[in-house]
């Protein structure tokens, strides 16, 4: 079955290729079948791998396919080649079904909009790049993949490219894309170092050589500043502190393109690199270090910034960032498995969310303040339960996906030898966060007195089938993705995953918490309390007592500003690097450097020749006998050496 | 009569046509003045031939002397034609090709 693995990424691409060239030609519903179909054909093709796949004995689960050599110089040669083991696989069956699901409600969701075929091949482009970085078995097809996806995401969060996506800031969406674009690119130039870093130490860039020859032993110094760089890639790709801050502003793509990029698939991308490279992390006990607090610290302060958020989509794109930092913490306390499960089941759930911030949306023509709207339940009824669901995933309740995968985590960051107390308690304050924002957000949306301005009123209206059953799907997996993680129980996931992890052990080996039954249940125990506490208390403020909220408002007003404007964090980043580059550009790269150089080069080369040509043509005068004369001196001059020599 | 005298001859008679096409602007007087350098060349083929007692320096003054008649006959032709159409023949008036 390996030598099938090309037709997962070929599918997506060949819609892209298809779509792209001749969708502008064909009917909404055509581009719409080639679009979804290419996914859901990928889809099904990695579902038969997976049965190959679990098929094999647990350690021998890796397939491998290489398909040609794509260059050798030297000692450096990399092969296009594909690899599916147990993480790979898990990604490819999220990417392909979760983006399938997206794809259909597309169809719905962009019915009518100009640049249909756009948009689908696109998503398609997304999906093949996408699954080039989770199926490359090297680091240069990763990173081509991890191009690619940043690539469509700037292109589909400039989607929009002609409209104006904030108004206070006067920012566009083009704007907004090209902000995701180059914060990327700071990430990626760390990344790029982390495999340029990798390929010095082990002249090969090919997975296996790769991580078998650091389990054989690294020096310390080399696998920090490896973890490092590659983490400073993730942080870019995965929206961590400090590069974090071109996601909110993602949002001004098409809703179910955050859904996809934005949520479940592409900003997971980091943390699939960090599970993959456990190898060194594992050894450089700084850079998990790292990786850990930067995950906790980006999760709380994200989220203290979901908190007043009043777009409904910023709501979830801070919840992402939030989530993702959960992520880390779980990479950073060495709970690989722990970080994709939550990958997983977020995927799902936050999927579902954005999905159904778009359902809202669309029923509103396209109203995102959730200050203008209110008492929708009545009127969408499976959107409100869906998001209902996917809210209370998210928040941690119990018997949901999101709290076991969020327990999980919680727990590694208390128990594991790399965890702390400090980890868990900031991360068990975040998930108090969680519950209270996302029913903040559920309670201003769906209940309560409606504030939805009346001319969108009147038309609102439950979004048609092919845009509900996704979200019923999703739905569904949110309930039950959970449950192939449940501890003791059958930690399916787990165990699915950990071949991968100790495949390659580096000395002192992979570790894991195994803390007692009696502190898991506490831990757990502790875990829905804060989340139920978090869900009461967005209740008691947004719907028992309306006016508490403005009330709250005015008594922490400092603090109610700082939120709101994102801890000015923009601002700063604008004082600091944006305005001084733009300066340094515009006063000495162009006025100086391009004006006076470059272009001075250019000029002044012709201008050196032209006054020499001026200099010398004095000499042509036209008269033979000036040129005789110079003759004459020429003989004369050789014939002297001559006689003189 | 030694052999330096007639290359001395033959020097200075040279340098007068080298003298007369530089210094000279009557394309006429310069054309004599080449002819002046060919039969100064001429003189030392003659010289050498008789010192050395070999004919093969005469023969060449026959060359050299056939050439020169050619010259003489298209040069004069150019000369009278540039005349008809500039009536002129100094050659700092013949400027047409200078910039």
């Amino acid at each position: 079955m390996s030598a099938y693995l090309w037709v997962i990424p070929f599918f997506p691409l060949l819609g892209f290729a298809i779509n792209g060239l001749r969708g502008n030609r064909w009917s909404e519903k055509t581009v719409g079948v080639i679009g979804a179909g290419a996914v859901f054909a990928s889809f099904a093709a990695a579902c038969f791998v997976f049965f190959d796949l679990i098929a094999l004995a647990p350690e021998s689960r890796v397939l491998v396919q290489t398909l040609y050599r794509w260059m050798a110089a030297g000692d450096f040669s990399i092969d296009i080649s594909f690899r599916l083991d147990a993480l790979s696989m898990l990604m490819v069956l999220v990417v392909t079904g979760v983006g399938f699901l997206i794809h259909v409600y597309s169809i719905g969701y962009m019915h009518g909009e100009r640049g249909f075929f756009r948009y689908f091949s696109f998503l398609n482009l997304f999906t093949f790049a996408m699954l080039l970085l989770v199926m490359g078995n090297n680091f240069l097809i990763m990173f081509v993949g991890w191009e690619g996806v940043g690539l469509c995401s700037y292109l589909l969060i400039g989607f929009y490219y002609d409209r104006r996506f904030d108004e206070t800031t006067g920012m566009s969406c083009a704007q907004a894309g090209s902000k995701a674009f180059i914060v990327n690119r700071i990430g990626d130039f760390g990344f790029l170092l982390g495999i340029f870093f990798i390929f010095a130490n082990f002249t090969s860039l090919d997975f296996d050589t790769v991580f078998a020859g650091a389990a054989a032993g690294l020096n310390p110094a080399t696998a920090t500043a490896i973890c490092l760089l590659l983490f400073v890639g993730a942080t870019g790709k995965s929206a961590q502190i400090p590069l974090y801050v071109w996601l909110p502003d993602a949002m001004a793509g098409p809703t179910p393109v955050s859904a996809l990029i934005h949520a479940a698939t592409m900003v997971t991308a980091g943390v699939y690199m960090v599970a993959r490279c456990s190898v060194f992390f594992l050894q450089a006990p700084l850079a998990l270090a790292v990786v850990a607090t930067i995950g906790v610290l980006t999760a709380i302060f994200a989220g203290t910034m979901a908190l007043t958020a009043t777009d409904i989509k910023k709501v979830l794109a801070y919840s992402t960032v939030s989530q993702l930092g959960y992520m880390f913490l779980a990479c950073g306390v060495g709970a690989f498995a722990a970080g994709i499960f939550h990958l997983m089941t977020h995927a799902f759930f936050k999927a579902l969310l954005f999905l159904g911030a778009g359902s809202v949306m669309h029923a509103l023509s396209g109203e995102t303040n959730i200050m203008k709207m209110g008492d929708l339940k009545k009127h969408l009824p499976v959107t409100h339960a869906t998001m209902l669901i996917a809210s209370l995933a998210i928040a941690g309740v119990p018997l949901l996906s999101g709290f076991f995968s969020k327990d999980e985590i919680l727990l590694q960051a208390y128990a594991s030898p790399h965890g702390s107390l400090a980890f868990y308690v900031i991360a068990l304050l975040t998930a108090g966060m969680t519950a209270f924002y996302m029913f903040r957000m559920i309670y201003l949306t769906f209940y309560g007195t409606s504030r939805v301005a009346p001319e969108a009123m009147n038309h609102v209206h439950e979004s048609p089938k092919i845009m509900t059953v996704p979200l019923i799907v999703l739905a569904v997996l949110s309930v039950i993705g959970g449950y192939v993680g449940v501890p003791h129980v059958f930690n399916k996931i787990g165990k699915f995953l950990d071949p991968v992890f100790t495949r390659y052990t580096p000395p002192g080996g992979h570790e894991e918490a195994h803390a007692g039954l009696g502190l898991e249940f506490g831990l757990m125990a502790l875990s829905v309390l804060v989340a139920v506490a978090g869900i009461l208390l967005a209740r008691s403020i947004y719907l028992k007592h309306p006016g508490k909220a403005d009330e709250l408002m005015q008594r922490f007003r400092g603090f109610y500003k700082l939120l709101s404007a994102k801890y000015y964090v923009d601002e700063i980043y604008n004082a600091l690097f944006v305005r001084p580059i733009h300066r340094l550009s515009e006063s000495f790269l162009w006025k100086v450097f391009d004006v006076k150089i470059i272009d001075g080069l250019v000029n002044g080369l012709p201008q050196t020749f032209l006054a020499a040509a001026n200099i010398l043509r004095r000499w042509q005068t036209g008269v033979v006998q000036n040129y005789a004369v110079s003759l004459l001196i020429g003989a004369i001059v050789v014939l002297g050496y001559l006689l003189m020599r | 009569m030694p052999l330096s005298h007639y290359l001395i001859l033959s020097a200075i008679l040279f340098a007068i046509g080298v003298a007369g096409v530089l210094l000279r602007r009557n394309a006429i007087v310069i054309f004599m003045s080449i002819e002046l350098m060919l039969n100064a060349v001429n003189l030392t083929f003659v010289a050498f031939a008789a010192q050395l007692q070999n004919l093969e320096g005469q023969i060449f003054v026959f060359f050299v002397m056939v050439v020169a008649a050619a010259e003489v006959a298209i040069g004069l032709a150019l000369i009278v034609a540039i005349f008809r159409v500039r009536e002129t023949v100094f050659v700092d008036e013949l400027n047409l090709m200078k910039w």
